[in-house]
């Protein structure tokens, strides 16, 4: 579903990307993780061309995205995203938020998009707040919206960028049961995450970054339980 | 001091007898205004998106522009335009159309600062997530990001309408009669300065201030959507 071939990356002097191969099959859920700085957002945010990698190439489906053929807006369309401070639209309520896009850009007409909407509400628990402007809504359900948000493009993929961090911890239990949820549906999906519960238990397989490549790739069971690299390691002791 | 002798005072006549003469010229002056806002916030649009455009050439046209009529005193915009360059191109000695394309231009880059700075302000992930659903740059600009900078530029763009208003008074220079050449014109005729400027500076008062208040109003409404 997703090939990334030698993708490097810099901003300015900093390379950040330093040559990422990886594959994610379809209904897979692979789980980024890795220390702060090591290029895990930064992955991410190439695969639907928020950043654009210098060098390497990208593949979604067998089309090549880093081409600059392609057309990144249809790409876009197949491919959702799902960002660490939610980013919905303060100006628009939440039935608003997940009509918008298609609305505006399938064409889907009014009462088309807001069944879908309200199936999608159903979907991650907000039936109650359709009417409701994002300013009046918790963290959690903040990027519940933003989930459905995404699905309501009928993405073949969905990409997580850390969608737990700026959450209370209160919070973070609903959102990862959202994500579960969609993982079980077998939605492909590519999380960015400092959850290794969630890692451990929903995603397929884990790749770890440091430095600006994947340092080590396994199951979740190889990540956690039997780390081979001194890095990886390092950084699991700190962290669980 | 009674009524009638303050009836006599000679400033105060003239004031009250030529007082429609003076507010005709301030219905000139909001006539200027309006237009020179209306174009202004239309040409603000387009420049401060070319100053946002990735586009070498629409930026370079966007900045030039601004900073000439920034860089510039208004006065001498005028003066340029009405006895300079219209008479080259559209041949017309009409103060209005000189005084309303003058202040147009001269509003068009203040306000042009006003929409960059507006759109600027939106969090530049409002643009990533409008993207990432698909969106091209215009769509992502007008459903997303525009919205939220139109709220944004409210007060700055009201406070550049009432500098627009008094910045008119600079158009007497080319005899277009509004309320600043009205004013010019009585004195000429009566001398009573104290008295006409007085009336003049009021006039002009009144107008900041219900310009002003509109604004307050606007601002309220939109704070309680």
């Amino acid at each position: 579903m997703i090939q990334v071939i030698d993708l490097h990356k810099s901003f300015g002097k900093l390379e950040v990307l330093k040559g990422v191969n990886c594959r994610i099959a379809p209904r897979e859920v692979v789980c980024v993780i890795g220390p702060s700085g090591s290029g895990k957002s930064t992955l991410l945010r190439c695969v639907n061309q928020l950043e654009q990698a210098n060098k390497g190439q990208i593949f979604i489906d067998g089309e090549e995205i880093t081409s600059p053929k392609t057309d990144i807006n249809k790409i876009r369309q197949q491919v959702g995203m799902v960002f660490q401070l939610f980013n919905l639209f303060p100006h628009k309520t939440t039935l608003e938020n997940i009509t918008l896009a298609p609305v505006k850009i399938k064409g889907l007409s009014r009462e088309e998009a807001d069944q879908v909407a309200n199936e999608l509400l159903r979907k991650v628990g907000l039936t109650d707040k359709s009417n409701v402007y994002p300013s009046q809504l918790s963290g959690g359900q903040k990027q519940r919206v933003a989930i459905a948000r995404a699905l309501a493009m009928r993405p073949k993929v969905m990409l997580f960028d850390e969608p737990t961090s700026a959450l209370d911890p209160e919070m973070v239990g609903e959102v990862l049961e959202v994500m579960k949820d969609l993982a079980h549906e077998g939605m492909t999906m590519m999380v960015v995450t400092h959850e290794m519960g969630f890692a451990r238990e929903v995603g397929h397989r884990v790749l770890f970054m440091d430095e600006g490549i994947i340092m080590e790739e396994g199951t979740p069971a190889q990540i956690f339980d039997n780390p081979h690299n001194a890095r990886t390691q390092s950084f699991l002791s700190k962290v669980i | 001091m009674s009524l009638e002798s303050l009836l006599a005072i000679n400033g105060l006549q003239v004031v009250i007898k030529n007082f429609p003469y003076l507010l005709e010229g301030a219905v000139l002056t909001l006539k200027i205004t309006v237009l020179s806002v209306i174009f202004g916030m239309i040409l603000g649009l387009i420049a401060g998106l070319f100053k946002l455009a990735k586009n070498r050439v629409l930026f370079f046209i966007a900045t030039a522009y601004i900073d000439f009529f920034r860089g510039t005193p208004l006065f001498v915009q005028i003066l340029l335009l009405y006895f300079g360059i219209l008479p080259l191109i559209i041949n017309t000695d009409n103060p209005f159309v000189a005084a309303v394309i003058a202040c147009s231009l001269n509003c068009g880059a203040y306000t042009a600062e006003i929409v960059r700075a507006g759109i600027q302000a939106v969090d530049r992930g409002q643009m990533e997530a409008a993207r990432s659903l698909g969106m091209n740059t215009r769509q992502a600009m007008t459903h997303v990001i525009l919205p939220q900078a139109y709220k944004i530029v409210i007060p700055p763009l009201l406070n550049e309408f009432i500098a627009v208003l008094k910045d008119t008074s600079l158009v007497a220079v080319i005899s277009a009669e509004e309320l600043t050449m009205r004013g010019k014109l009585l004195y000429s005729t009566y001398f009573e300065a104290a008295w006409i400027w007085g009336t003049v500076a009021v006039i002009y008062f009144i107008m900041t201030k219900l310009l002003a208040i509109l604004g307050d109003f606007i601002e309220r409404r939109m704070a309680t959507e």
